[in-house]
C-alpha cells in the first residue's frame, strides 16, 4: 500500500466525531459497513469482553494447580474450552508474579493488549509517557500506581513487540486461604494483570 | 532517531496518569473502533498494513492526535490507498457508487464469531536455530531492512543490544514483508530478555530486564 497523499484524512471533518460519523455514512452507502454489526462490537467490547474474563482464570489458576501448569505450559486449548480466544489474543503466555519478580506488560511500538481477557486498554496504557517511560524506568511507572517493588526484587517488563499477548498472573494475597473461586476472582484487578497493581486484599 | 511511534525509552514525558483510566472515553472512540474492525474484515490489509499505516501519519499528526484519532486517520487513508473510498466521497460525506466488496459485509449475526476466531499469525510449531538459554545479539540496523522507511518490529532501543534468549514462540508471520505485501514469509519467534543494565545508560535497578519479542532475521549469535 502506497500513501501519496498522507493527508487523505484531512478531507474529512475535522471533528473526529464527526470525521467518524462522516467516514460511517460513506461506508454504510457503500454497503460496506451494516450499521447493527458496529452496535454489536461495541456491545461486545462495552459490555461482554472485559477484565472479568482474565479475573476467573487468574482465580481457577490460584486454586487448582493442574490448571495452573497448563496454562502456564499451552493455554490456547483451555482458553478455546473457556470462551476466552480471539481478536488481539490469540497467542496468550502467563507469566507469574513471585517473590523474586515483578511482571508488567507494555507496548512501546502501539498499545497491543490481550483483548479478549482484558477488554479494550485504558486511556494511561496507550498513552506516550507509559509507552515511552515503562521500558526505561519501571520502577518510576510503576510508584505512580503506587506500586513499590523492593530493589532486591527484579522488575520484568515485557513490551508486547509481535503477536504474543501477556498477562501478569498476580500473586495470591495472603489470608484468602478459604475463599471460593468466585471470591477470588473479585480480588483479580485489571491492573493486577497488567502488573501495575495488586491483587486486593479482602476486606475483613 | 527513531520514528515518532517507536517511543520505547523517549526522555521528557511527565508523569503516567492513572485516573485516565477509561477505556472507551467518548462514544465516538467506541465508534471508531468498530468501523476499524468492521472495514477490516473486508480483507483488504492484515494487522501489519493497519499498524504501517498509523506509523505513516506524519510526526506532528501522531503527536497531536489522540488514540482513535490516529486509528481513524489511518483507516481512512488505507481506504483510499486501497480504492475502497474515493477523495470525493471523502469531501462530499457521501457515497457516489455502490462498492464491488459489498458481498463482504460484517454482518451483525457473525460479529460474536469474528471476534472470537481472530486471527492466528503462528504459521508452524517450528522453533528455529535459537535454543532457550543462547547469548543473542538483535541487529544493529535500526528500521526495515527489506523496504527503506518500512514498518518493522524491532524498537530501535533494542537494536544492536545482546541478550538471552528465554522463550521459543514457534513459527509467525514476519511484518517486516507482510506490511507490504511482500508475503507472509513466517519465521521462528522469540522473547528476548535483554538486561536493564544493557539498554540503558543509568538503570534504576541492575535486577530488571526487558522482554523483546523478535524475530529470528532481528537476531545472531552474540
Amino acid at each position: 500500500m502506497s500513501y501519496d497523499d498522507e493527508n487523505s484524512h484531512a478531507l474529512l471533518p475535522s471533528d473526529p466525531a464527526l470525521r467518524v460519523k462522516s467516514l460511517e455514512t460513506i461506508l454504510t452507502e457503500k454497503g460496506l459497513v451494516e450499521p447493527a454489526a458496529l452496535d454489536a462490537i461495541i456491545d461486545a467490547y462495552q459490555n461482554q469482553i472485559g477484565p472479568k474474563n482474565g479475573a476467573k482464570v487468574v482465580a481457577r489458576m490460584w486454586v487448582d494447580a493442574i490448571f495452573r501448569d497448563e496454562m502456564l505450559r499451552n493455554p490456547t486449548p483451555l482458553l478455546h474450552d473457556m470462551g476466552f480466544l480471539g481478536r488481539q489474543g490469540e497467542h496468550m503466555v502467563f507469566v507469574e508474579n513471585t517473590d523474586k519478580i515483578h511482571n508488567v506488560v507494555v507496548c512501546t511500538l502501539c498499545s497491543c493488549y490481550p483483548w479478549p481477557l482484558l477488554g479494550i486498554p485504558p486511556g494511561w496504557y496507550k498513552s506516550d509517557s507509559y509507552r515511552a517511560r515503562t521500558v526505561r524506568s519501571p520502577r518510576d511507572v510503576l510508584a505512580e500506581f503506587g506500586v513499590e517493588i523492593p530493589d532486591e526484587k527484579k522488575v520484568r517488563v515485557w513490551d508486547s513487540t509481535a503477536e504474543i499477548r501477556y498477562l501478569v498472573v498476580p500473586q495470591r494475597p495472603a489470608g484468602t486461604e478459604g475463599l471460593d473461586e468466585s471470591t477470588l476472582a473479585s480480588l483479580v484487578t485489571r491492573d493486577s494483570m497488567i502488573g501495575t497493581g495488586f491483587a486486593r486484599v479482602p476486606s475483613p | 532517531m527513531s520514528p515518532v511511534h517507536d517511543m520505547g525509552g523517549r526522555l521528557g514525558y511527565g508523569a503516567v496518569d492513572p485516573k485516565d483510566n477509561e477505556s472507551l472515553t467518548e462514544p465516538w472512540h467506541a465508534k471508531v473502533l468498530a468501523v476499524t474492525l468492521a472495514a477490516g474484515a473486508l480483507g483488504k490489509w492484515s494487522i501489519d498494513e493497519s499498524r504501517h499505516a498509523r506509523e505513516m501519519l506524519s510526526p506532528v499528526d501522531y503527536c497531536r492526535f489522540s488514540y482513535y484519532e490516529k486509528w481513524l486517520a489511518g483507516l481512512t487513508n488505507m481506504l483510499l490507498a486501497c480504492g475502497v473510498v474515493s477523495r470525493q466521497e471523502l469531501k462530499s460525506g457521501h457515497a457516489d457508487t455502490h462498492s464491488e466488496l459489498a458481498g463482504r459485509v460484517l454482518q451483525a449475526k457473525s460479529v460474536g464469531s469474528v471476534l472470537a476466531r481472530g486471527n492466528p499469525y503462528q504459521r508452524s510449531k517450528n522453533l528455529g536455530k535459537f535454543k532457550v538459554g543462547d547469548p543473542v545479539r538483535s541487529r544493529k540496523t535500526q528500521g526495515n531492512i527489506i523496504v527503506k522507511g518500512g514498518h518493522t518490529r524491532l524498537p530501535s532501543y533494542a537494536a544492536g543490544v545482546e541478550g538471552q534468549i528465554i522463550r521459543c514462540h514457534g513459527t509467525y508471520v514476519l511484518p517486516d514483508t507482510n506490511a507490504h505485501g511482500l508475503g507472509e514469509n513466517a519465521e521462528p519467534l522469540y522473547a528476548v530478555a535483554f538486561a536493564s543494565s544493557d539498554l540503558w545508560a543509568r538503570a534504576s535497578n541492575h535486577h530488571d530486564d526487558v522482554i523483546v519479542d523478535l524475530w529470528q532475521s532481528y537476531l545472531e549469535f552474540a
